[in-house]
């Protein structure tokens, strides 16, 4: 494999944006059937070189070379005819076509100058079918999971016969079983010869499927290493570009003691027996001040159907909500927040952010429709505001003038976050707030959570990953079906394990 | 210096200043006397006096459709809303005894206003409360305006021999037109009430992501529900500014066509029909533009017939300049190339013109 030529080489290549270097002079290659993983932390530059790689982004200097010639791409679509395929992060596919359409989209096979629809199906049938994936090809795209999505893309892209495939975050929301129905689907296209170039942020994934390594860090390159040589520990410290000090500390036990600070406590949100037909089915929550309580459970169980409850973001039809032992209504965001109840929302993109606003703006944007338009918050109060928590959370770039839409995916999150403290909630509810984002800034917010606990905030925090649960929740709600199942604290001989025993068996509250 | 071109032509205003500019360098050497203004008892008169008092209509149309765009919808009954305003106006003062009695023209004026905000709000009602797209719920009103128009009129073309009505469309005060005076000071109030308050980043969030907004604790219905409100009233004063301009009510004709110019006053001047972002001055601009280019038609003796026609092509050149890929292409790379952004270089307010993006989607 080493000493085959490489299908792609990408050379000193530059990329600016106003005020920031995203890329300066990176190489990148890519090999013929392997799976070469791209890392490195949010705002290293990885999505900006996968674009300038299909055509999204013109570089500012650097060369490509595609088999040899040396090409250059001034749109996605002649990196496509090219034979660079792509799958975004957010599918790019058309979830009110069929699968078969989005198959042959542009590409249909005719009859007669028509459209030969059987022909189509048949052919979109025994494509998929090699990959191993028995679907009905004339059903809506949307109907199918993400993961399914995900695999059709590749499917396209396999049936393009494209040299070089590119995955940008594949992986980040789809649960276990699906992330290895779809390493299986690009087990077969390596086979096939195809080029992979693969983004996430979980190490173990890279380790399970890729063959080779790139670390980018600050938009520079920081090395290319084969998988085998490169173990976990030294691949985190490339990407960090310092040593595992900050994640061992957060590893070291948090205070359990937690336990008697809720005790003999009221409640500083106590929901009963709330539930929404069809979202969640009635369930009882109590979070003092000063505690974590986490929600476990697979995609699609419920999580964040309780904390849209909570929040008002669905109007609960069962149940009632108590602040601080006061029934209280929340029948929208609005009316939680007046309450003290913040949401980060799982979807920064589409439920969290306005793109276009600055960061001010966005930062702002939660306390000042909560004084109503009426009384702007005065412009140099802003700024303070603002500025404080840009480097308390460590925001990067600083400028709170940039777009958000500019930032990475990690300090838009932590634009998300300090938006609602500066409203200073009694109960905040983090939704995913460690997804899609890299090691560096995940262990931050982790931090940040303790922190707040400390402080006595009231959080509830939701993550697909039980480790992160596990580590920082002093008490467990686990959720099956759509039904929170058990509660239990997080005690001594609380593991992994167990919840996934829980969750496995749906044992009854007891 | 160079660096003062570049801040220049980097300005979100620039393109649309520099057209209007040239448009009335052009209109000057065609006709003489463009830019003479006189003054005759107390009053400016002259050729761009003219183009501001017969922009007014349009003007508050488009600072009311700017507002609806920023939130992502779009008012198509505005049209309507202005021949209902007049409409109502003018059959109140017909059937005064004494038509020149200010009380009298007062209620008529109070009526239509009223009117218009009743017509407004009910938009705003099907887009926000109902959930209907914007595009369809203002189409309703565009329909039933004129018929509601016609209703009040009696299919006729009621006329006014008002000398206090007259004066909302062709009085003067303090030497300028007074519905110059008054679309200005509706201009002035709108740009105040978004910017002095939060309400204009409000609106630019809900247009930006109504989701968002709406976890962000934004009352995001009331917020469009105000926006169509505007919108109406907006339109309503137009409407009487018209009616009383021409003396009469004329359900057919009053204000026809008038939502596709204020559409695109409001896109000419920069503010984008996605919703989000918007610049109450860069529609201004758009709309003296749009009034010069209808004035200096009929300054440059193009026929009638092909005025439209001639319309719609130095459109579709100003919509062209003002694309950043077009003008890079065209004028070739360097000089008014969409800006690449250098690094260090502070985002100016240019970094958001639309143009300026640079976001495929495969």
């Amino acid at each position: 494999m080493t000493d085959a030529r490489p299908v792609l080489t990408m050379r000193g290549i530059t990329k600016r944006f106003p005020g920031v270097t995203a890329l300066s002079e990176v190489d990148f290659r890519l090999f013929p059937g392997e799976v070469h993983a791209l890392m490195g932390e949010n705002g290293a530059g990885k999505s900006t070189l996968l674009k300038v790689l299909t055509g999204a982004y013109t570089a500012d200097s650097g060369t490509v070379e595609l088999d040899g010639a040396p090409v250059h791409f001034a749109t996605p679509l002649q990196a496509q005819q090219a034979g660079i395929s792509t799958v975004y992060q957010e599918v790019n596919l058309c979830t009110n076509l069929s699968v078969a359409e989005n198959i042959f989209i542009g590409r249909e096979p005719r009859r007669f100058g028509a459209v030969h629809w059987r022909e189509l199906r048949r052919r979109a049938a025994e494509l998929l079918a090699r990959l191993q994936i028995e679907i009905d090809v004339s059903a809506d795209l949307g109907t199918y999971s993400l993961a399914i999505q995900q695999m059709v893309a590749i499917a396209r892209a396999l049936d393009v016969d494209a040299k070089v495939l590119v995955l940008d975050e594949p992986t980040s929301s789809l649960d276990a079983s699906e992330v290895s129905e779809l390493f299986r689907v690009m087990r077969r296209a390596r086979e096939a010869g195809v080029a992979i170039a693969f983004v996430t942020h979980f190490l173990d994934q890279v380790y399970e499927i890729s063959d080779r390594i790139t670390v980018l860090r600050n938009g520079r390159l920081v090395g290319e290493y084969l998988t085998a040589d490169l173990p976990q520990v030294q691949l985190v410290k490339a990407m960090i570009g310092k040593d595992l000090e900050a994640l061992e500390r957060l590893e070291e036990p948090k205070e359990k003691a937690s336990a008697a600070r809720t005790q003999n406590q009221r409640p500083v949100v106590e929901a009963v027996e709330l539930g929404r037909r069809g979202s969640v089915a009635p369930f009882s929550i109590a979070i003092h001040a000063g505690e974590v309580v986490g929600l476990a459970g697979l995609l699609g169980s419920g999580r964040t159907e309780v904390a849209r409850l909570l929040f008002g973001a669905d109007r609960a039809d069962h149940g009632r909500i108590l602040v601080n032992g006061e029934p209280v209504t929340v029948r929208t965001p609005r009316g939680a927040i007046a309450h003290n109840i913040a949401f980060c929302s799982e979807n920064r993109r589409t439920e969290g952010l306005v793109g276009e606003l600055t960061v001010r703006e966005n930062i702002i944007l939660a306390l000042q429709a909560a004084r109503g338009w009426a009384r702007p918050i005065p412009r140099r109060r802003q700024d303070e505001l603002v500025a404080k928590y840009i480097s308390a959370l460590q925001i990067n770039p600083p400028d709170p003038n940039l777009a958000v839409r500019d930032l990475s995916g990690g300090n838009q999150q932590k634009v998300m976050l300090a938006r609602w403290l500066i409203t200073e909630p009694r109960l905040l509810i983090l939704d995913e707030p460690t997804r899609g984002i890299d090691v560096g800034a995940k262990a931050e917010i982790q931090r940040l959570v303790v922190q707040l606990a400390d402080g006595g905030m009231a959080l509830l925090f939701i993550s697909a990953e039980l480790e992160e649960v596990l580590r920082l929740s002093h008490k467990i709600a686990i959720l099956r079906d759509r039904r929170v199942v058990s509660e239990i604290a997080n005690s001594e001989g609380v593991d992994a394990d167990r919840i996934m025993a829980t969750i496995a068996s749906g044992a009854q509250e007891s | 210096m160079n660096e003062l071109l570049k801040r220049l032509t980097g300005h979100r205003l620039f393109w649309p200043i520099a057209i209007l500019a040239l448009l009335l360098i052009t209109s000057a050497i065609v006709s003489d006397d463009f830019f003479s203004i006189t003054i005759r008892e107390g009053a400016l008169y002259g050729p761009l006096i003219n183009i501001l008092r017969y922009g007014a209509v349009l003007m508050l149309v488009a600072v009311g459709m700017t507002l609806v765009i920023a939130t992502s919808g779009i008012d198509l009954s505005v049209g309507a809303v202005v021949a209902v305003s007049g409409a109502l106006a003018c059959f109140w003062i017909s059937r005064l005894d004494d038509q020149n009695s200010v009380g009298g023209v007062l209620t008529a004026v109070a009526l239509a206003l009223g009117l218009s905000v009743v017509l407004g709000a009910w938009n705003g009602f099907l887009v926000a409360g109902v959930g209907i797209q914007p595009i369809v719920a203002t189409l309703i009103l565009l329909v039933a305006g004129r018929g509601l128009a016609q209703l009040i009129t009696e299919g006729q073309i009621i006329t006014v021999n008002s000398a206090p009505y007259a004066t909302i469309g062709t009085g003067y005060l303090f030497a300028f037109p007074v519905s110059v005076i008054i679309a200005a000071a509706v201009t002035a109030l709108a740009m105040l009430l978004t910017r002095r308050t939060a309400l204009g980043m409000l609106i630019e969030a809900v247009g930006g992501n109504a989701e968002a907004s709406r976890l962000a604790g934004i009352r995001a219905r009331r917020i469009k529900v105000l926006v169509y409100t505007f919108s109406g009233f907006c339109a309503g004063v137009a409407g009487l500014i018209y009616s009383s301009n021409v003396r009469g009510a004329d359900g057919n004709n009053a204000g026809l066509f008038i939502e596709l110019d204020a559409i695109l006053a409001v896109v000419i001047g920069g503010t984008s029909l996605a919703g989000g972002r918007f610049t109450l001055s860069g529609t201004v601009v758009g709309v003296l533009m749009i009034q010069s280019l209808t004035t200096s038609i009929y300054a440059m003796g193009v026929p009638p017939e092909t005025s439209m026609l001639f319309k719609a092509l130095v459109v579709t050149a100003v919509c062209l300049i003002q694309s950043p890929a077009f003008r890079a292409k065209v004028f070739g790379g360097r000089r008014w190339a969409a800006r690449t952004p250098r690094a260090g270089e502070p985002p100016g307010p240019g970094a958001r013109e639309p143009g300026h993006r640079v976001e495929v989607r495969a």
